[in-house]
């Protein structure tokens, strides 16, 4: 696959058309009706969350909030693929692959209301907290691969980053590390075209990011990020690659950030509305949906079934996460250090002792 | 057994122990596998412990400081090398974004058991960017741990503490005095507690307070003030965060009057918060001014022009009498 569909050769690695018919049989990947239902679905319950989030955002119910709305398929596919033991390193925009790796979504909620506590998954097991410093992740992940090669342990990191991303440093010195150490890493780029509002050719004036593997003698590829088939294919052969021990490899999946950059922005201030329509013929859910549909898989009234039970539980993790508890002065200064300086107990001792005249006063 | 050692004689000790005792412990930086480190600290650790353990990175710094945060997520203790502290630039928004951070942000689940190593301040006739001393800043970070030892004994125990820490640890070497003291380690492992002052010289009329390359210039300011009948206490800080308090006021309370000595430029440094430090806490026991001796706010001069900015002897001897006098 990696030298059929070598960045050199500009040719997008795709699997099934905007449709849902499946154009590339060759690499239509082992993977069971079943699994593929569930894949949909848990697309569609990572869509269905993001949307209401915005939505909670809108009430005042939820802080700044960063949408995945139309790059599902990427974390869908990954989801699918991922093992007990492999790792996350995740940007901020992976909402199903966070869940897939065992994070709730009441945790997610708890983050993005204020509360450090959500980036505790607490019943999840290899997975970094999201990454606010762009690319800066990307090298961690590069650290972790050391250490799986160093105890010759069986597992993988995936590892996300977005195309403005690409333009950092670390994207570069992570990718080179990478190489070099021959680390089990997955590097996602997900290409949705914008660093908020800056427009790919803004960002890079190379034709593409997965050439860029070239010039790390890793391997590269260019996928439709947006193509759930073409997604799990390629990760699929990413996994083998490595597991091979061959190292990294670079995965360009190409897609469109359907929402704002975060809740705080506005889209309309630099893009058209023909260009998101017309990106909007290849939604991810919807090729996926119909090509189930197409092989008598799924229905329209599933779904609105589905959709229902969705929202409901949303709702109701949402809730739990309203009424989390108040947010106690120690854990301020608790996970500062492992082994916290007299000091900074003092400052804590001082401050109570504040809250106690305060309160004697009112 | 005690054995003869300097400082990069004592570092190379410790990384040796810690390799030895720990196989969780990895060193890497630029040139420090074959070539042993550009100060020679890491010689033959590569051929004691291999090239999985102990290894020459690419030559990027925010790449040295990223993949630590990696290693040490996943259960490794990584001791990289900054070759100088003026190149540790570049890995400022990892040190600061993630390995101060990391621990507080999975609140607890990931710790960062990292040390910094980077030989630091002037002296030694470097091209620019080689002398810098950069305490405060890494001290200002919540998050991390600041060391700066002032003899090879302080050296080795220090660093086996920073490497058997479990919060990140900022390790700054004063490279001027690397083979300038010689002096008997034992040989097997010790360690000295983090965020504990010691008292080198006792003294009645005033304290001097110092760390790293200064100390040797202070107990010379303070041999040359005896012969003034001024009895001066010395305090090596030997970490800068945290910072002992405790040992700064006692001595304070003891002789009324307190001087900072650092490489580093005053404003905003070490030696404010001493100085700060002795004005809360020991107020009433003050007969002058806390008073600083530290580098100019400017940057380091080019060799020719470095005398100018050096700390010398005489120049803590000139404030010791003048906050005497007060």
């Amino acid at each position: 696959m990696f030298t059929e569909y070598h960045p050199t050769k500009k040719n997008r690695f795709r699997v099934m058309d905007n449709d849902g018919n499946i154009i590339n049989e060759k690499y239509f990947p082992a993977i069971d009706d079943k699994h593929i239902i569930e894949a949909y679905k848990d697309m569609l319950f990572a869509r269905t969350a993001d949307l209401m989030v915005v939505s909670y955002q809108r009430q005042g119910r939820i802080y700044t909030y960063p949408p995945n709305y139309g790059q599902e398929a990427i974390a869908g596919a990954v989801a699918q693929l991922i093992r007990h033991q492999d790792w996350v390193v995740p940007a901020f925009r992976e909402m199903g692959l966070y869940l897939a790796k065992g994070a709730t979504l009441k945790e997610l909620f708890l983050y993005f209301m204020g509360y450090e506590d959500g980036s505790r998954f607490e019943k999840s097991n290899h997975m970094l907290p999201m990454s606010v410093p762009i690319a800066s992740q990307l090298l961690h992940a590069a650290g972790i691969g050391y250490e799986i090669n160093y105890r010759n342990k069986d597992e993988i990191v995936y590892t996300f980053v977005g195309d403005g991303g690409t333009s950092e440093g670390d994207f570069h010195e992570a990718l080179n590390f990478g190489g070099v150490w021959k680390a089990p890493v997955v590097f996602i780029v997900q290409n949705n075209q914008y660093g908020i509002s800056t427009p790919f050719h803004m960002q890079t004036a190379s034709d593409g990011i997965a050439i860029k593997a070239m010039a790390y003698g890793i391997e590269g590829i260019q996928v439709d990020g947006n193509d759930f088939f073409a997604m799990y294919a390629a990760v699929k052969q990413s996994i083998e690659h490595i597991q091979s021990g061959n190292g990294p490899v670079l995965i360009e999946a190409v897609t469109y950030r359907k929402g704002a950059h975060t809740t705080s922005d506005d889209p309309t201030k630099y893009r058209t509305k023909e260009e998101e329509d017309a990106w909007d013929a290849t939604d991810p859910l919807k090729r996926l949906k119909a090509y189930l549909i197409s092989k008598g898989l799924y229905s329209d009234e599933e779904e609105l079934q589905i959709i229902d039970e969705y929202k409901k539980e949303i709702d109701r993790q949402f809730i739990e996460a309203e009424n989390y508890k108040p947010y106690p002065l120690q854990d301020v200064f608790s996970y500062q250090y492992v082994d916290m300086p007299d000091d900074l107990k003092q400052q804590m001792v001082e401050h109570e002792r504040f809250l106690k005249w305060k309160e004697a006063r009112s | 057994m005690n054995k003869i050692m300097n400082m990069v004689n004592a570092v190379n000790n410790s990384l040796d122990i810690k390799l030895g005792d720990d196989d969780r412990v990895i060193v890497y930086g630029e040139d420090v596998g074959v070539e042993g480190g550009v100060f020679r600290v890491t010689e033959g650790l590569q051929l004691k412990y291999g090239a999985t353990r102990v290894f020459d990175s690419p030559l990027a710094e925010s790449g040295l400081a990223g993949t630590a945060v990696g290693m040490a997520a996943a259960g490794l203790r990584p001791v990289i090398e900054m070759q100088f502290s003026g190149f540790a630039y570049p890995a400022f928004n990892q040190i600061v974004s993630h390995v101060a951070r990391l621990h507080n942000r999975s609140r607890g689940k990931y710790r960062m058991p990292i040390v910094v190593r980077m030989p630091y301040g002037g002296g030694i006739n470097a091209l620019e960017h080689h002398s810098e001393s950069l305490e405060a800043v890494w001290g200002h970070i919540p998050g991390l741990k600041v060391v700066i030892p002032s003899t090879p004994y302080d050296a080795k125990g220090l660093l086996i503490s920073a490497i058997e820490s479990d919060d990140p640890v900022i390790f700054m070497e004063p490279k001027r005095i690397y083979r300038a003291i010689k002096q008997e380690v034992p040989e097997e492992k010790f360690s000295i507690p983090l965020g504990k002052a010691k008292v080198l010289a006792h003294g009645s009329d005033i304290t001097v307070v110092a760390y790293g390359a200064m100390i040797r210039e202070v107990q010379k300011a303070a041999a040359l003030a005896k012969k003034e009948n001024i009895s001066v206490e010395i305090i090596d800080l030997r970490s800068i965060y945290p910072i002992d308090k405790e040992t700064i006021a006692e001595s304070v309370r003891k002789t009324g009057r307190i001087i900072t000595v650092t490489e580093a430029p005053g404003t905003f440094g070490v030696s404010a918060e001493v100085s700060a430090i002795a004005t809360e806490e020991a107020f009433l026991h003050l007969e002058a001014p806390p008073a600083r001796v530290t580098g100019f706010d400017t940057i380091v001069p080019l060799p020719r022009g470095e005398h100018h900015y050096l700390i010398s002897p005489e120049k803590i001897l000139y404030q010791i009498i003048r906050t005497v006098k007060f």
